[in-house]
């Protein structure tokens, strides 16, 4: 093969092996297995798997409702925390997070399925009751501007007009659904479910969404605060980080991010290109998305390379499991050192292997290369404070993140913010959830106090 | 192996598990199936007069099922055996001369005049079958027509049949209690007079199983409507272990054999009605839901249990518990024991604590340090066992009695001494000296 033509391509799957690998990840339970799967749930008191929640849903309790053949009171119980629990069932790192805490992992090591089984419950409610099971409260006469449409903006602004309060949601793209829509792993959310639960959230009525409205380009808090009884900032993390190499604008190195986002809105997999040698930087969960989907679009090498050692990853045991059986390969303790160029474009790269030396991470100087037609960069995403200019006053920040209380007030009076653009927990769909949740409550307080 | 062979009053069998009156022996078919896996014995589905009983051609059955939907109890509306009683006494003669080392016992059920019980009696002794059970028990359907539990509900009626059956019978007399009555040792002691050679115990309980909340109408439904009907399975064997019990310890029919029957589903169960009295086992449900092949882990169960023992015959285990069974105001009040919580097998789920702080006595901890912790306090816990019974992780909670030193609840000395409530300072009925229980015998 001459050098000069990449191993780029389309196409490379038949349709069946595309919908195969693209397919539902974690298939749903039937009602037999939900009511089995639900009976190992011991109905702990004050369950640990609660508190591991970061939306604190009540667990034993919808485990229980469907148990007892109540799967749409299941449902409420989980929706009321947690609005959108349909999507946190699919994406939740539920390894790390309510299923490494149940009792039944310390007595047997197998915990209770509860991703599984609120996935049933909800779906179950989505799909027989189709819209979201809330009340809006009499209006109160407030307006509330939502930067963001994502797990954060949602889900405040359906906290929010559930309080009565009327909610208009900016957001940047063409459609809702933020990371849902655009971020994560197409095999975890098969069947367009970000937009059908978006419908879902916004189905209580009240709320507004003004789609391709940036914060910074086409509006300004300054101006929303004017015309806003309360903003919330719930708009995500715009900066990618980059690799810090000569010639990382050629061609065939891209941002992860913007290559799943592409994969998303694909309405062929198969027009999609994909290179037959893939390297991936990076250590999250981004690095293992867009490695395994690469694999799956039929990359036929794809390797994760990371600087630190395995325990070190911050994508959860069971991601770095997901990509070896999809037949990633992924070497630890080895970072960039340069960008192997040919005829203007990136044919590989060389890594320098490191070592842990007290605490610090350090080169070893003894290199390799890998060869690649596509580097994709998965090293972490940055909040981009330039969106606020037009504040009134400078927003004030924490380690580079908006800077928020635990009612999620930023600096700014009138200004509440979470999800990923504020400091908060981890970058995590439920921490988001749970975050608009907790402003929205905020909100409605200084909204409707005497 | 232990020698699991059975004698009960003089019907031998290899092993003391009979298969008891009920759909699973209706026939010939079903009968050598349960032979060839094992079963020691059956009592044939309970005969009638000609022309035979019809039963409802629609759900005979209800059940009651935990939440993975393991069949915990079981409710029948089936009547006795439908079928013409020259094909049963055929079949049964031709069983009994293929399976001569098996037990044969047929179940009978005819109206309560002398010459229906005279005229089958003859018909089946000409089987040579080894011996008959009467079936005064079942409360649904023939009840209503005068018969089963309408039968042994009434004690001078059992003795009546009873008396009837050893004048006109030569082979041994057993008669099936039902548990539908507010003291089983009247029957039991009734039948006795009556000349029975043992009763068997229990049949089912009378019962609706559940409603169909829905369509509002009793389980089974059959065309809409439903019926009471006999109730069976694993969670009736509390009931029934208790009625064999206060047979075996009752002064009057103490000895009389037993043959327990009531939701038996493994050796263990048996094990458990043999030493409180049962001579054999009856085994109905756990075959229905199984099928006849669970025998073979009550055999090599019963066996093991045995050599573990050393017990070489079955019948050293029979009635070994019926001394220990006593009278509440007989247990010992001085006796104090404590709950105590394995650390290393705690899975901290909590239910311990929930269930004696909402429901109990406020005696286990849930936080030390801070930390997640279940501890019993001595000084609250009355040593209930609910913590125990409600502990997911068997032996994670046990009960510790306490040999000296003082109960931290209730600063009394621990005492070595036996004391009850016949003598006790708030009976207002005390007496002077502890009446201790007194054996049966």
């Amino acid at each position: 093969m001459p050098s000069s033509a990449p191993d780029i391509a389309a196409g490379r799957l038949s349709p069946a092996e595309y919908a195969a690998n693209f397919n539902d990840i974690h298939p749903p339970l039937d009602q037999h297995q939900a009511l089995v799967e639900a009976d190992r749930c011991y109905f702990c008191y004050d369950a640990p798997c609660v508190k591991a929640c970061p939306t604190s849903i009540d667990i034993p309790l919808f485990i229980r409702q469907i148990l007892t053949h109540n799967p749409i009171g299941s449902a409420e119980t989980i929706f009321e925390q947690n609005i959108l629990g349909g999507m946190c069932a699919r994406v939740c790192p539920t390894e790390t997070l309510c299923e490494e805490a149940c009792v039944r992992e310390e007595a047997e090591g197998k915990p209770v399925k509860i991703g599984l089984l609120q996935r049933y419950a909800t779906d179950t409610l989505m799909e027989e009751e189709g819209e979201q099971p809330f009340e809006r409260a009499p209006s109160t006469g407030k307006r509330v501007a939502v930067i963001g449409g994502g797990p954060a903006g949602l889900s405040a602004a359906h906290r929010l007009a559930r309080h009565g309060h009327d909610v208009v949601i900016y957001d940047a793209r063409e459609k809702a659904g933020g990371l849902n829509e655009y971020g994560i792993a197409a095999y975890k959310a098969p069947d367009n479910f970000a937009q059908a639960e978006v419908d879902f959230v916004l189905s209580i009525g009240g709320i507004t969404v003004e789609h391709g409205k940036a914060l910074g380009r086409d509006i300004t808090l300054g101006e929303l605060k004017q015309s806003y009884d309360a903003v919330f900032l719930g708009m995500g993390l715009a900066g990618v980080n980059a690799l810090g190499l000569a010639e990382e604008a050629l061609p065939g190195v891209a941002d992860a991010v913007d290559y799943i986002a592409e994969l998303r809105q694909a309405k062929d997999l198969g027009s999609l290109p994909v290179a037959g040698k893939i390297v991936v930087v990076g250590g999250g969960m981004t690095a293992i998305d867009v490695a395994v989907q690469s694999k799956r679009l039929g990359a036929d090498e794809v390797t994760i390379v990371y600087r630190r050692g395995q325990d070190k990853m911050g994508a959860s045991l069971y991601e770095q499991e997901l990509a070896a059986t999809s037949g990633v390969v992924i070497r630890h303790h080895a970072k960039p050192a340069a960008l192997k160029v040919e005829d203007g474009r990136v044919i590989g790269m060389t890594f320098e292997k490191t070592a842990d030396q007290d605490g610090r991470l350090v080169g070893t100087g003894e290199t390799f290369d890998l060869s690649a037609d596509m580097v994709f960069k998965a090293i972490g995403q940055t909040f981009v404070p330039g969106a606020l200019n037009g504040a009134a006053d400078a927003i004030a920040l924490d380690r580079g993140k908006i800077k928020v209380d635990e009612e999620r007030r930023t600096s700014i009076s009138g200004v509440w913010a979470g999800g990923d653009c504020a400091a908060t927990g981890e970058d995590l769909t439920v921490a988001a959830v749970a975050d608009g949740r907790i402003a929205a409550e905020s909100i409605h307080r200084a909204l409707t106090a005497a | 192996m232990a020698n699991l062979a059975s004698n009960f009053i003089g019907i031998k069998s290899p092993n003391p598990f009979w298969l008891a009156s009920a759909p699973p022996t209706d026939k010939a078919y079903n009968v050598v199936r349960a032979f060839k896996d094992g079963w020691g014995g059956v009592v044939w589905k309970t005969l009638g007069t000609d022309p035979p009983v019809v039963n409802v051609s629609g759900p005979r059955y209800g059940a009651i099922h935990s939440n993975d939907r393991r069949l915990i109890g079981l409710n029948n509306i089936e009547l006795i055996t439908d079928r013409p009683l020259d094909i049963n006494l055929q079949e049964i003669k031709q069983v009994k001369r293929d399976w001569p080392d098996r037990a044969l016992v047929v179940s009978l059920m005819v109206p309560c005049e002398e010459h229906y019980w005279k005229d089958i009696l003859a018909k089946v002794e000409e089987t040579e079958a080894d011996g008959v059970e009467l079936n005064f028990g079942c409360p649904h359907g023939m009840s209503e027509r005068g018969m089963g539990a309408a039968v042994g509900q009434v004690p001078e009626y059992v003795e009546m049949v009873t008396r009837w059956c050893k004048q006109h019978s030569r082979m041994p007399v057993i008669v099936k209690l039902t548990p539908n009555i507010s003291d089983v040792r009247q029957p039991a002691r009734a039948a006795m007079r009556g000349g029975a050679d043992a009763v068997s115990l229990i049949n089912t309980i009378n019962s609706i199983i559940g409603v169909d909340i829905d369509n509002f109408a009793p389980i089974p439904t059959v065309d809409g409507k439903g019926s009471h009907g006999g109730y069976c399975g694993p969670a009736v064997k509390p009931i029934a272990l208790n009625m064999v019990a206060e047979i075996a310890r009752d002064r009057e029919t103490h000895g009389l054999p037993i043959s327990g029957i009531g939701g038996i589903t493994t050796w263990r169960d048996a094990v458990e009605y043999m030493a409180l009295g049962a001579g054999n086992v009856q085994v109905c449900t756990a075959a229905m839901t199984y099928g006849f092949r669970i025998v073979q882990d009550m055999i090599t169960g019963l066996s093991e249990y045995m050599d573990k023992h050393g017990f070489s015959s079955v019948d050293e285990i029979v009635g070994r518990a019926v001394g220990n069974v006593t009278d509440w105001q007989y247990l010992n009040l001085n006796y104090v024991a404590k709950a105590k919580i394995d650390q290393d097998l705690c899975i901290k789920c909590g239910r311990c604590h929930i269930a004696c702080e909402d429901t109990s006595h406020q005696a286990i901890t849930s936080m030390l340090d801070g930390k997640r912790h279940f501890e019993v306090i001595d000084a609250e816990c009355v040593g209930c066992n609910l913590c125990v019974n409600v502990c997911p992780i068997e032996n994670c909670i046990t009960m510790e009695p306490m040999t000296s030193g003082t109960d931290p609840r209730t600063g009394f000395p621990i005492s070595n001494e036996y004391a009850n409530w016949t003598t006790h300072p708030n009976n207002p009925m005390a007496k002077p000296v502890a009446v201790v229980a007194e054996p049966a015998e």
